[in-house]
């Protein structure tokens, strides 16, 4: 284990040096007060929280950023230390491969959480401050579980990620193909799925495979999770209209992001240990 | 030196495909010894220290590194034994020199008082603290040669260590190379700057076309192949016409202009011709051996197309 907390230092040390995590945080906080103070702005006074609609707003900008974040941090990894000759010197030291691919991950899990929470915290707290009537529980409840959300998001991608990284024998490859992941899992796959619906017209599927099929996407199970957090945001977000037999429990939801990092996370263990050095 | 090899590879192939990047490889390397590992690019050398340090497995044969398999679920505890400078390696710039030893250090749970003196033996002390992308050619191959020397490994593998150095940065290296020799490590040494190697190494291990084509000493392959020593004499007119006179069978060539004679005798026999031709009585004005360089042995190990009936491995 002390080899992977070695390995943890060095990747985290890696990536705060290279300003990665000052960068992002700093466009995420950007981004999500901008976000926050423009989308609350139409609601005056009205009684919906300017929170619930910050975490609103921000689960549909985290769905296109983070995805694109972790990908970036962990696609070029593996194969990026493999073109620089460090993948070969590693393998030769006393850490296994799994060994290598748990602790990249856990660094920049680290290294993204740290701008997620800055990031959105910094967000959170302006609005906190800058609100009228303060914040009800529930309203950080909803706000802290986008946060945490966000950072199992990330980690779905880093996983993905590495799978990539392994997988592919040089860095433009993997760039190619992580863009792709990225569109597919944050554009294409909602795109084809409402044109298979909206071609569907004698609905031999059924409501309960659409729904399946679409939660299968971490993406969308993700957005599911946050806009359905309380029923400010299910309302703002026009999920309040889903009837009872239709959602799905948060465990479930929970489930479905757990095995999207602990899969590939597996199977880029897998195919490292089988990747000719 | 025992004679448990550290190294022992028997009948070791690997195959991608259908081609043989390495062909059945017999060879063990003891204990303290220091065998070059030579041949052309493409020969099979680097997938054969990548085969030694169990990175990629053969596709046939048997391998034992310490006594032990490279496949085996313990060999990553053996690993702390082992010290690689890979043929290129790019340490990360933003990193220090200090930064990257203590890294590699920590993974191989190598005491920190070492990395100081690692410092010192590679001559880098006073750029310990500065960061890799100051770092000139030479000092990355240095430091990537104390990343190699952590932990006092026992076995030392180095993937052409010397290529693009200055000649006092080779000398650093090739001195570093004759202490960890000394100290009773096995070397194992990828070369393409074979005149250098010439007196540090024990054996020799010549590859062609991903096959062993020669295993021993130096000497043993020289003689082997039947290459001559070279006698070059500068005497006068008359001395050279005895010369020639009492050695015809050595007789190699005659420089009219410079006044030298030359003679060709086996390596072993150079010092019976040299006191033979001193006994003659003749004035000799400048006298010039030259023996047959490692470099030409390869070459005459290796420029022949049929490999397999060239197979000449000594035991030297």
């Amino acid at each position: 284990m002390d080899k992977v907390w070695t390995l943890i230092l060095k990747e985290s040390r890696d990536g705060l040096r290279n300003r990665w995590v000052v960068m992002i945080t700093l466009v995420m906080a950007l981004l999500a007060l901008t976000l926050s103070f423009l989308g609350s702005a139409p609601l005056g006074t009205t009684s919906v929280s300017p929170l619930a609609v910050t975490v609103v707003s921000l689960s549909s900008l985290s769905i296109f950023f983070i995805p694109l974040i972790a990908l970036l941090l962990a696609y070029d990894s593996i194969v990026g230390e493999a073109e620089r000759g460090t993948l070969t010197l590693l393998l030769v030291y006393p850490i296994s491969r799994n060994q290598i691919i748990i602790g990249k991950f856990i660094a920049h899990l680290f290294l993204l959480s740290i701008a997620i929470f800055l990031g959105y915290g910094a967000a959170g707290l302006a609005i906190a401050f800058s609100a009228e009537n303060g914040f009800l529980a529930h309203d950080w409840q909803s706000f802290i579980r986008l946060i945490l959300s966000s950072i199992v998001l990330g980690a779905v991608f880093l996983s993905v990620g590495y799978v990539i990284s392994a997988a592919v024998k040089d860095r433009s490859t993997a760039a190619a193909i992580a863009i792709g992941i990225w569109l597919v899992f944050v554009l294409l796959y909602d795109m084809g799925l409402l044109a298979i619906l909206a071609a569907d017209s004698e609905q031999i599927m059924s409501g309960e495979l659409v729904k399946w099929l679409m939660l299968i996407n971490p993406t969308d199970s993700y957005r599911m999770y946050n806009l359905t957090s309380s029923n400010e945001t299910a309302l703002l977000s026009g999920m309040a209209g889903l009837s009872a037999e239709h959602t799905v429990s948060n465990l479930m939801l929970g489930l479905i992001m757990a095995l999207w990092v602990v899969i590939p996370l597996g199977l880029a263990g897998f195919i490292l240990k089988r990747r000719q050095i | 030196m025992d004679n448990i090899p550290t190294i022992r590879l028997d009948n070791i192939s690997k195959q991608y495909g259908k081609h043989f990047a390495v062909r059945d490889i017999d060879l063990a390397i003891g204990q303290g010894e220091c065998l070059a590992l030579v041949g052309h690019n493409g020969a099979g050398k680097t997938t054969l220290i990548k085969l030694v340090l169990g990175l990629i497995q053969p596709t046939n044969g048997q391998l034992s590194i310490m006594g032990n398999s490279p496949q085996h679920a313990n060999f990553n505890q053996l690993r702390k034994d082992i010290g690689f400078l890979p043929e290129q390696v790019l340490f990360q710039t933003n990193m220090t020199g200090r930064e990257i030893l203590t890294f590699y250090s920590r993974l191989k749970n190598a005491n920190k008082t070492e990395i100081e003196p690692l410092f010192e033996r590679v001559d880098l002390c006073d750029a310990a603290d500065d960061k890799i992308s100051t770092y000139s050619k030479g000092m990355r191959q240095r430091l990537g040669l104390a990343q190699a020397l952590i932990g006092q490994p026992k076995i030392l593998i180095l993937d052409e260590p010397t290529s693009g150095l200055d000649p006092l940065s080779r000398q650093t290296v090739y001195s570093i190379i004759d202490e960890v020799k000394n100290a009773g490590a096995t070397v194992f040494i990828s070369s393409h700057a074979l005149t250098e190697l010439d007196d540090r190494i024990d054996r020799v291990a010549i590859m062609n076309q991903g096959q062993l084509v020669a295993l021993g000493n130096v000497d043993a392959l020289r003689e082997n192949i039947g290459l001559k020593s070279i006698v070059k004499i500068r005497v006068n007119q008359a001395d050279a016409n005895k010369l020639i006179g009492h050695f015809p069978a050595f007789f190699d060539n005659r420089n009219e202009q410079k006044n030298t004679v030359s003679l060709a005798c086996n390596v072993k026999d150079k010092v019976h011709l040299l006191r033979d031709i001193l006994m003659l009585g003749i004035q000799l004005q400048n006298i010039e051996i030259d023996d047959p360089s490692l470099e030409q042995v390869f070459m005459k190990y290796t420029q022949h197309d049929e490999v397999t009936q060239k197979k000449a491995v000594l035991h030297g």
